[in-house]
């Protein structure tokens, strides 16, 4: 597997997996605004994912096709961050892995606006614009409901202490971004970390919440060596078709 | 037809000269807005028939939304996504055109939650495989745009203008079903299997979206008279027929009723009626899915309530801050 593939596999999995997750929301929202908001949100995280993984597939140049490797790969062969495919469980906790996840996207993408593979450049241009957007949002309702009432605070710590030890995956750096940063194709992911610090301290002073001091990282998901349990779940609903009725096209 | 057999207020009150400048504006053409006199019956009957076809969006997010995290492909899962979003971006007008008439949303919802106030029959129904959301786009979306277009007409300028931009995605809406059943008819024998099941299912509920006849309703000849309808329901019925049968044939899938032939005389197809025994179950709330419908919405709005009040909190929360400040 190259390098360069393994890459493309990160970003395409990364949003497939937030996209999967963020339309469970369908119809369930706390408001019609935020049923709106979600959908979007899905929609673009989908989106990204058909321009990642479809390079993905020219690369590995094995007659793959973007949908090939979004419902044909199983568990052991995702590279997204474990972050993405924890559970909803509440709109809390969905916002604020969305948050967390869009404070790394968008200093991401902004350097892979100068990426010295154009294919990749191009991708970031476009996606970067729709997560500044998700971040703005995502920043402003963890804030709202950090802020809010005795209730949603309790809610949102919660989250927080839970989701904290999953947050060190996305600046930890292997053999696969030292080739990319080798190359100038990508940023060193642990360049990226004070920026992200800089917007999640900004914002969890904001909305009273205080992250836990504990920095442990799980880690085991943009290398595929362990996922968590919830991941296989989500694609057995995600890859039903494909897998019950090979070769159909749909 | 997501409103159905919306009473009419207005057939019982009795008429003053106010009443007939309205109408006659109403037949020269003109469109009500929010601010003008209106009889009260003509606002209260908007308002259960706008507020019926905003829910009917809302729910219809749940039988799509059940098929969203299994879409087959990418693309086919961007699309789903955008068209509920469409769907709850419907509702949003709709709600918004009813509150022009004194109506909240919140008491809107409350209605619906209590079963006050329905949504359209369709959306009980369950959506059983894939084939199913090329079903709903062409059929249910179909069926929508018939009564839908001609509303774009209707006197109520808030309505008539949700309408245009409804419309314009519907149709959009319709096609993309209608793709769906294309490829799942030139697909394998088990793709063409279910595309005939989906159609097998949905034809008849599909039918009873335009309601029962009405030609002799005081209410829909009231309800006509103030242009808030502006078709009698067999009408529809008819022109849905016609349009979908040929479609139909074209699919290679054949509608599931025998007696569906092509009258010469009256230029339309003859076809048999829906089991309106079974429709009218449906609105007593004995439909394969009016609970579980029902109680998905009804558990979004509760398990939400925090978020609410938070956002609510915490708006207040920054405008004192802002004050204290300034």
């Amino acid at each position: 597997m190259s390098a360069l593939f393994q890459f493309l596999l990160r970003q395409g999995d990364n949003t497939l997996v937030l996209g999967h997750r963020v339309s469970e929301w369908c119809g369930a929202a706390p408001a019609l605004e935020e049923d709106i908001a979600l959908a979007n949100t899905a929609l673009d995280l989908i989106g990204q994912t058909q321009m990642w993984l479809g390079y993905a597939a020219e690369i590995e140049e094995a007659g793959r096709t973007a949908d090939d490797l979004a419902f044909l790969r199983d568990a052991y062969d995702f590279r997204n961050l474990l972050l993405l495919e924890t559970p909803n469980r509440n709109f809390g906790h969905t916002l604020l892995r969305q948050f967390l996840f869009d404070a790394y996207q968008v200093p991401l993408l902004a350097s892979l606006e100068s990426s010295t593979d154009q294919r990749i450049a191009d991708i970031a241009t476009k996606a970067g614009k729709e997560a500044q957007y998700h971040l703005e949002r995502s920043q402003d309702t963890v804030i709202a409901l950090g802020d809010g009432t005795e209730q949603s605070h309790t809610i949102m710590q919660d989250a927080l202490n839970r989701l904290w030890s999953y947050t060190g995956e996305m600046f930890e750096s292997d053999i696969v971004d030292e080739a990319m940063t080798a190359n100038g194709i990508a940023p060193d992911p642990t360049s990226l970390r004070d920026v992200w610090n800089t917007t999640v301290d900004a914002a969890l002073k904001l909305a009273d919440l205080k992250a836990p001091e504990d920095n442990f990282a799980h880690k085991g998901g943009k290398n595929g060596r362990r996922h968590t349990e919830h991941l296989s779940h989500m694609l057995s609903t995600m890859q039903v078709l494909q897998r019950s009725y090979p070769g159909a096209s749909w | 037809m997501y409103a159905q057999m919306v009473k009419s207020e207005g057939s019982n009150e009795k008429h003053t000269e106010q009443d007939t400048a309205f109408q006659a504006r109403i037949d020269a053409g003109e469109k009500i807005e929010p601010k003008e006199w209106m009889p009260e019956g003509y606002r209260r009957t908007l308002i259960r028939q706008i507020g019926q076809h905003a829910h009917s969006e809302v729910v219809g997010q749940l039988p799509e939304g059940n098929w969203i995290t299994r879409a087959p492909t990418l693309e086919r899962k961007a699309n789903l996504l955008a068209k509920v979003q469409d769907e709850a971006g419907h509702g949003l007008y709709l709600y918004c055109a009813a509150e022009t008439l004194g109506v909240s949303r919140d008491e809107l919802y409350d209605m619906l939650h209590s079963g006050k106030m329905k949504y359209s029959s369709i959306f009980n129904y369950p959506t059983l495989t894939w084939a199913d959301m090329g079903a709903v786009g062409w059929l249910v979306d179909g069926a929508a745009i018939m009564n839908q277009v001609p509303l774009q007409r209707t006197s109520y300028g808030p309505y008539a203008r949700a309408m245009v931009r409804v419309c314009k995605e519907e149709s959009f809406h319709q096609r993309q079903g209608f793709h769906i059943m294309m490829t799942m008819c030139n697909g394998t024998d088990d793709q063409l299997r279910m595309a005939q099941d989906a159609l097998n299912r949905f034809w008849g509920p599909a039918l009873m979206m335009f309601g029962p006849s009405d030609e002799n309703s005081v209410h829909s000849a009231q309800n006509m008279a103030w242009k808030i309808k502006m078709n009698s329901n067999d009408e529809l019925r008819q022109k849905f027929v016609d349009e979908t049968v040929p479609q139909a044939e074209y699919l290679g899938l054949s509608v599931p009723d025998d007696t569906i032939t092509w009258n010469e005389e009256r230029g339309h197809y003859d076809f048999a009626e829906p089991d309106w025994n079974e429709f009218f179950e449906v609105l007593k709330g004995n439909g394969p899915c009016n609970t579980e419908r029902l109680e998905a919405r009804k558990n979004a709005w509760d398990e939400g309530a925090w978020v609410r009040d938070a956002m609510m909190a915490h708006a207040e929360k920054r405008a004192q801050r802002k004050k204290m400040a300034g």
